[in-house]
């Protein structure tokens, strides 16, 4: 359909490539909008434990949908299967596309076979937040860590994910460690698979 | 030789928010801070209605013999003001940057409530690195 407009036209939408999307947003943008969202469940909770419960759930429907969308945008309706590889997406597909860099690091728990830590000095969604010494542990990373969990939920990974943070050496700030819980039937399989 | 003395932001119905002492002589007690940002505040106010040209925001510099008084106010009411020694540079710049820093670690804090005293762990540590930094600068020349 020559002429018809500068827009190539699908018959079927399915046909239609996903868009690179918008590789950059205002980090300003977000800062204000998630300020806002933590503020808003403030009100909605009376204890500290199910703030973190809901920024979690907040973190998870981002973490579904990003799976679905990129298992479709970078690996040709593909997802992973193995351990491993799901936390390599997550901890660089996933992160990259979030929030423009790999995340700082990937670990293997040293106490038990079933915990992995992701780690990362500055969290974006923590960038401008200081917690008031009155919240104790309290982490806004709970909502990096539910997207976490939405990513490996969706991918078949179920798994506990907590944000912590840990004090680094020589530092003013403590670095923010995202844990990743596996649930039994997860390693089961794996073991199975070989 | 330290050539910022004080630092004191004040909200918009003249509340201190914020105090920070950098000088080396004798700290000023809670009551007279609060007093000299309120003070501050009224003056600040007096002086936009007294002024002889249009338009007018209030005090920018008061100049007195033993010290230097740089304001500025930020378009929502917000007053930052540092005392300085007689004759000190670019306060206008760093007042600019911790009004740049107010905005980020302070603003976009969710746990911070607007118009109350400032209890911002980020927002310390950077501002004691911008002044850290701007001493170096006025050292150096």
């Amino acid at each position: 359909m020559i002429g018809v407009g500068k827009i190539k036209q699908y018959s079927n939408v399915l046909d239609k490539p996903l868009s690179k999307g918008k590789q950059e947003v205002s980090l300003s943008a977000f800062a204000f909008l998630f300020s806002e969202l933590v503020q808003y469940n403030q009100t909605q909770v009376d204890n500290i434990a199910e703030l973190e419960r809901r920024l979690e759930d907040a973190g998870y429907a981002v973490g579904a949908r990003v799976l679905e969308l990129l298992c479709h945008r970078e690996k040709g309706n593909r997802r992973e299967t193995r351990l491993l590889g799901i936390l390599s997406f997550v901890h660089s597909t996933v992160w990259k596309v979030l929030f423009g860099k790999v995340a700082d690091s990937l670990e293997k728990g040293t106490e038990h076979e079933d915990e992995y830590m992701i780690s990362e000095k500055e969290l974006l969604v923590n960038r401008f937040i200081s917690i008031p010494k009155d919240m104790g542990t309290f982490n806004c990373g709970a909502f990096a860590a539910g997207i976490v969990r939405g990513v490996l939920d969706g991918a078949g990974f179920p798994a506990v994910v907590t944000a912590h943070f840990v004090p680094v050496e020589g530092q003013q700030r403590p670095r923010t460690t995202i844990l990743i819980k596996f649930a039994e039937e997860v390693l089961r399989r794996e073991a199975r698979l070989g | 030789m330290a050539a910022i003395c004080s630092l004191y932001i004040i909200n918009k119905s003249g509340g201190l928010i914020y105090y920070k002492d950098y000088g080396s002589g004798g700290r000023m007690d809670t009551n007279d801070s609060l007093r000299v940002a309120s003070l501050w505040h009224s003056m600040h106010a007096i002086s936009q209605q007294l002024s002889p040209t249009t338009g007018c925001y209030g005090i920018e510099l008061l100049e007195a013999d033993t010290f230097d008084l740089h304001c500025f106010q930020s378009l929502t009411g917000t007053k930052f003001f540092v005392v300085c020694e007689p004759g000190t540079q670019q306060m206008e710049s760093l007042l600019k940057v911790i009004y740049e820093l107010y905005t980020d670690y302070v603003l976009k804090n969710p746990f911070y409530e607007m118009e109350m005293p400032i209890r911002c762990e980020l927002f310390d540590i950077n501002l004691s690195q911008v002044v850290q930094k701007d001493r170096v600068v006025l050292l150096g020349r």
